[in-house]
């Protein structure tokens, strides 16, 4: 789809707005609504807009899919942590108020916060790789063309 | 009957119009596209009723991914469905039908829709809205109510954002504004975990289920 | 207030539920089960989230009103908006291994409708007693 012109450029616009927006809901879970799965979704979309656009190759050739699933497994891992760091400190696990030892109350939006990028790091991932996975061509589909797929 | 009410049911309508249409209709292309607009009506509904993390949620995942999702499988699987030998099935009405029934018997002695004091509000609930679960003396957050108690907590903005004089400055006193996402983080953390836990193993079954077998490995 | 106004959230949202498992049980294609077993499971998310409204409540996000100070009025109950959460990030996991396991069908059998492939399995369970 890459000989569109208003495709290419539309994408080209929207692409990075997409991933700050995914960004911004992530670390604004705690202050408005959002969160983690919903920011994670939105960077996801970012990264197939692109393979819509540009083709799988493409995004094979800057995130294969090895990374992807390594990224999605350091998310859940972020998540798990948090929690054994502050089992570590003497609570108990995924106890935020002993992140910052001095004021506990001050541990919680950090450790909220972490979480919540562990969350979404797995999801946007995961989603990609779904994409990724679904969109494969059949084994025996003549029409497609699997250097450019 | 309020215009909240009237709105909200004349959305429960047409939601229920698309459900219908969704499960009739016969090209599966139309399925998911149906499905994509019943995800977004829903969406909607959430809005009325004020979920607004669900309804970001479901516009996110219903209209974005699930979409994508049928979409990319029926390149696979084809496009339209066989033709059903009968257009009604009756066992099947006759089964959903008394299940129904049994259920709206079940919903008569519920509480009102909106009633303040029904018991879902009334006991935990309250606690949780004001962020004080494990914050009592005698609880595992004793360290907190007692550092809490130590009138240092009044004016401080206690957002990780920064502590810019822009960002909101309010006597939350060390709980966060969104509600859901507290819940979400520390009073149902176990949850999450294991939430982003299934995600993986979703993702990781995609890979295995769906791996191309090239002819030229073993 | 009637029975009606007082219920009707629950009873659309069982109406919905009867949708989706009337979809299930009556269409034969494979796809058309897993997609009514998403608006089974959309009807259960409005059960819940309607019991968690509150009459003049609002959005459970704290926020300051004119006086600077916090909203004290009532808040809709978070509890169930974040187990729906929870739920529809669960839903979507299963929706995407059961296209997964259905495409894979596809390639097998080279079907995907219900009664053809159970006819492919009796007949393949014949041949080889046979």
């Amino acid at each position: 789809m890459k000989e569109q012109l208003v495709l290419r450029v539309v994408a080209k616009c929207l692409i990075p707005p997409i991933l700050i927006f995914g960004c911004y809901i992530i670390t604004h879970g705690e202050l408005s609504p959002g969160g983690g799965f919903q920011g994670g979704i939105v960077l996801a979309s970012a990264f197939i807009l692109h393979a819509l656009i540009h083709g799988r190759a493409t995004l094979h050739q800057a995130f294969p899919r090895n990374l992807w699933a390594t990224i999605a497994t350091i998310g859940a891992l972020i998540f798990a942590g948090v929690g054994t760091y502050s089992l570590l400190r003497g609570g108990q696990f995924l106890d935020y108020g002993w992140i910052v030892p001095s004021h506990p109350a001050k541990g919680e939006p950090w450790g909220m916060t972490l979480v919540e990028y562990g969350v979404g790091l797995t999801v946007c991932s995961v989603m990609v790789l779904i994409y990724d996975m679904i969109s494969e061509p059949a084994e025996d589909d003549p029409t497609v063309d699997e250097d450019s797929a | 009957m309020s215009e909240q009410l009237l709105v909200d049911l004349g959305l429960l309508s047409l939601i229920a119009a698309l459900a219908i249409a969704v499960i009739e209709v016969r090209s599966l292309f139309g399925a998911a596209m149906l499905a994509g607009i019943y995800s977004l009506v829903m969406a909607l509904e959430w809005t009325t009723l004020h979920a607004v993390d669900v309804a970001f949620t479901e516009a996110a995942v219903g209209a974005g991914i699930s979409t994508v999702l049928l979409i990319g499988a029926l390149v696979h699987v084809g496009r339209d469905e066989k033709k059903p030998r009968r257009r009604v099935d009756l066992r099947g009405l006759v089964v959903v039908g008394i299940t129904g029934a049994f259920l709206v018997y079940g919903t008569l002695d519920m509480p009102a829709f909106g009633d303040p004091q029904a018991p879902v509000h009334t006991h935990r609930a309250v606690r949780l809205v004001e962020q004080q679960v494990g914050k009592l003396p005698g609880g595992p957050g004793e360290r907190h109510a007692a550092v809490e108690n130590a009138a240092d907590t009044a004016f401080e903005p206690t957002s990780v954002v920064g502590s810019d004089p822009l960002d909101l400055v309010d006597d939350f006193a060390g709980h966060v504004p969104n509600m859901v996402t507290s819940v979400l983080a520390t009073y149902r953390g176990y949850d999450t975990m294991f939430e982003t836990v299934v995600i993986l193993i979703a993702g990781m079954s995609m890979m295995l289920l769906l791996q191309r077998r090239r002819k030229d490995v073993r | 207030m009637s029975l009606f106004a007082t219920h009707a959230n629950y009873w659309f949202a069982i109406l919905i539920m009867m949708i989706g498992l009337y979809g299930i049980i009556a269409k034969r294609n494979l796809i058309k089960q897993a997609i009514a077993l998403g608006i089974f499971q959309t009807g259960i998310f409005l059960f819940y989230v309607s019991m968690a409204v509150i009459n003049g409540g609002t959005v459970p996000v704290w926020f300051l009103d004119e006086a600077g100070k916090k909203y004290a009025g009532p808040y809709d109950n978070p509890l169930p908006h974040c187990l729906m959460l929870t739920a529809i990030v669960v839903s979507v996991s299963v929706f995407a291994v059961a296209i997964a396991i259905i495409v894979n069908i596809k390639h097998a059998y080279g079907t995907i409708e219900e009664d053809e492939i159970l006819n492919l399995e009796a007949e393949a369970a014949a041949g080889s007693e046979a």
